[in-house]
């Protein structure tokens, strides 16, 4: 669809459009429709190259290219009503801009810090996609239905967007607490049956509220994205962050309906189906619904798990009896959590691993897929510190070599390696998968304190038969073990 | 319902790009190994920064008049611009990772 408009003819800064006054409109508008295909291309083959582990990082300079040529295309080609893009000065100053702030932050960011960056990086571009309709409507406020429709669904799924993942972005940066209540859930509902109820009164018959249901829209889908985020728990935001990422791949396709833009509409769809399935395989990794994510929150619930605990009591291990047990087994295998990835220990981890090994014991990591805060970002922790590929070891496959294990030691991992998952209904997460350690001969728990986990609830292993705890700082810990190894 | 008709039968052509685009999505992404996920959800981040364009369009069309449309349309720039270069160094650091070891 194009939308009319103005008819102011000129275009400042002409001067940079000048080597291309001498291509007429048919060649301009050839030239930018054959660069939005190979950038469309160039996206598609990008994410399929994206899940290959050796392909992986050419996929994503591929796309980046691809990404790179649209942008100049637009700016060099783009036409609307015989008019080329004007404001040219402005536009590369705010590409430098964007470009200086994104580059520092991505490039100082920690490897921990990764899930809230992508969210803080994913709210950018719904906030754009928002904007984007806010000025459109402004320009333009007549139009077809159909006009209407794109432009406060790019709006709405825009501000949900940005709004819900910069609360994601706080509560991992730990900078937000949760906050869950029942009316909440409700109210959330409610909210966004008003949202609906108004957007599509808006587009079937556009007088009855005016030119400001676009504020009233945005103010609305501001507060849902809020609220929305607001009562789901920390085990949950990966998949939060995942689906957040597929709806601005939405809106940046109402962008692609709005202008008529080719490669808008492919990147934008693609990545929100893409984005689909990937939040569903998450689902599928923790054995939740996503409806169930979205609806009920996870905290509450946990109360009833924590009564189980009683007076048990727990056993503890010194350094130096740890360090015996690692160093005289055949089979030591490590869990990492994030707890491993706050301290900063993957390092250390790694040194543990490297003088286990020279001692002849045979150490591998089991990785659930879900460790660290989103999935495979614990891959990530340890790929940068040096650990090698087939060390790591996918949960199902580890399960199946704990019984020959001798020692599990569980670095800052928590609700991964909980078995209420496996025996008791009654726990929030029954049904997940789990590292099941306890079928190790011996199971060594370094953890901080005795708080519960992430997801805030009760681990009955911390009391089981085989589990010893080592209290302290995952990071300090791990160095101590790792000189008591040494002289073992 | 007539709109809603005329806007279909006037964006067939688009309909059409979004559906196949739908599949071809959950076909490509579908057996990605979990080691992957983060870094494939940030390659996805990056992506839907071509939001950028549209960015671009609205600042580039926007007349020189027209306050709030030039200071949003700025502000959107800045923004897309964040998203896909933030998106892309994000992501190829993650993969630089695991790159270093075979």
């Amino acid at each position: 669809m194009r939308i009319e408009n103005g008819v102011s003819r000129y275009s400042q800064f002409s001067v940079l459009n000048f080597p291309f006054f001498i291509l007429n409109s048919i060649m301009t508008a050839f030239l930018l429709e054959l660069s939005y295909l190979l950038g469309s291309i160039t996206f598609v083959v990008g994410l399929k190259k994206l899940s290959h582990p050796e392909t992986a990082r050419q996929g994503n300079l591929l796309a980046a290219a691809g990404m790179g040529l649209a942008i100049l295309a637009t700016v060099l080609f783009h036409e609307h009503n015989g008019e080329r893009i004007g404001n040219i000065g402005w536009i590369v100053a705010a590409m430098g801009i964007g470009t200086a702030i994104g580059w520092t932050m991505a490039m100082k960011v920690k490897m921990t810090g990764m899930p809230q960056m992508v969210s803080f990086f994913n709210g950018m571009g719904g906030a754009c996609a928002a904007i984007i309709s806010i000025v459109e409507y402004h320009s333009h406020p007549e139009g077809a239905a159909g006009y209407f429709l794109v432009v406060f669904l790019g709006l709405v799924i825009g501000s949900v967007s940005f709004s819900g993942s910069m609360i994601a972005f706080g509560k991992l940066d730990e900078k937000i607490k949760d906050f869950s209540a029942k009316w909440l859930t409700v109210f959330n509902l409610v909210l966004l049956a008003v949202i609906i109820g108004i957007l599509v009164t808006a587009v079937t018959s556009p007088e009855t509220f005016g030119p400001n249901v676009l504020w009233i829209l945005l103010v609305l889908s501001l507060l849902y994205g809020v609220l929305f985020v607001m009562p789901i728990g920390g085990a949950d935001m990966p998949v939060v962050i995942s689906l957040l990422n597929s709806l601005t791949g939405m809106a940046a396709a109402f962008g692609g309906f709005l202008y008529d833009n080719q490669i808008m509409l492919t990147g934008g769809i693609l990545v929100g189906s893409a984005g689909t399935i990937l939040t569903v395989l998450m689902c599928k990794a923790m054995n939740r619904s996503l409806l169930n994510v979205i609806i009920g929150s996870f905290g509450g619930s946990a109360a009833g798990a924590a009564a189980a605990r009683g007076d048990q009591t727990v056993k503890e291990i010194s350094l130096t009896d740890s360090a015996i047990l690692c160093s005289y087994a055949t089979r030591v295998c490590i869990v990492p959590g994030y707890g491993l990835a706050v301290a900063q220990a993957q390092h250390i981890c790694h040194d543990l691993e490297k003088q286990l090994e020279s001692k002849g014991v045979e150490v591998y990591y089991a990785i659930h897929p879900v460790a660290g805060r989103m999935p495979g970002h614990m891959n990530v922790l340890l790929a940068e510190a040096d650990v090698p590929y087939p060390k790591l070891i996918e949960m199902e496959d580890a399960n199946g070599m704990m019984n020959s294990t001798d020692v599990a030691i569980i670095v800052g991992a928590n609700d991964v390696v909980n078995p209420s998952a496996e025996d008791d209904p009654g726990s929030p997460i029954y049904g997940m998968p789990v590292i099941k350690v306890w079928e190790a001969k011996n199971v060594i728990v370094m953890k901080r304190s005795m708080r519960s986990g992430y997801a805030g609830i009760e681990n009955p292993l911390f009391f089981h038969a085989k589990t010893k705890m080592l209290f302290g700082d995952a990071k300090d810990t791990l160095q101590k073990l790792v000189s008591e190894v040494k002289m073992t | 319902m007539d709109a809603l008709a005329n806007f279909f039968l006037e964006n067939q052509d688009m309909i059409y790009i979004v559906i196949l685009s739908i599949f071809l999505g959950i076909e490509v992404i579908s057996h990605v190994p979990a080691i992957l996920h983060t870094p494939l959800m940030s390659g996805a981040n990056a992506i839907h920064g071509v939001v950028i364009i549209g960015a671009i369009i609205v600042m580039g069309h926007a007349k020189s008049d027209d306050y709030l449309a030039l200071t949003l349309g700025f502000l959107a720039v800045v923004l897309g611009t964040l998203n896909v270069v933030g998106g892309f160094v994000v992501t190829n650091r993650m993969l630089e990772m695991f790159k270093k070891k075979k």
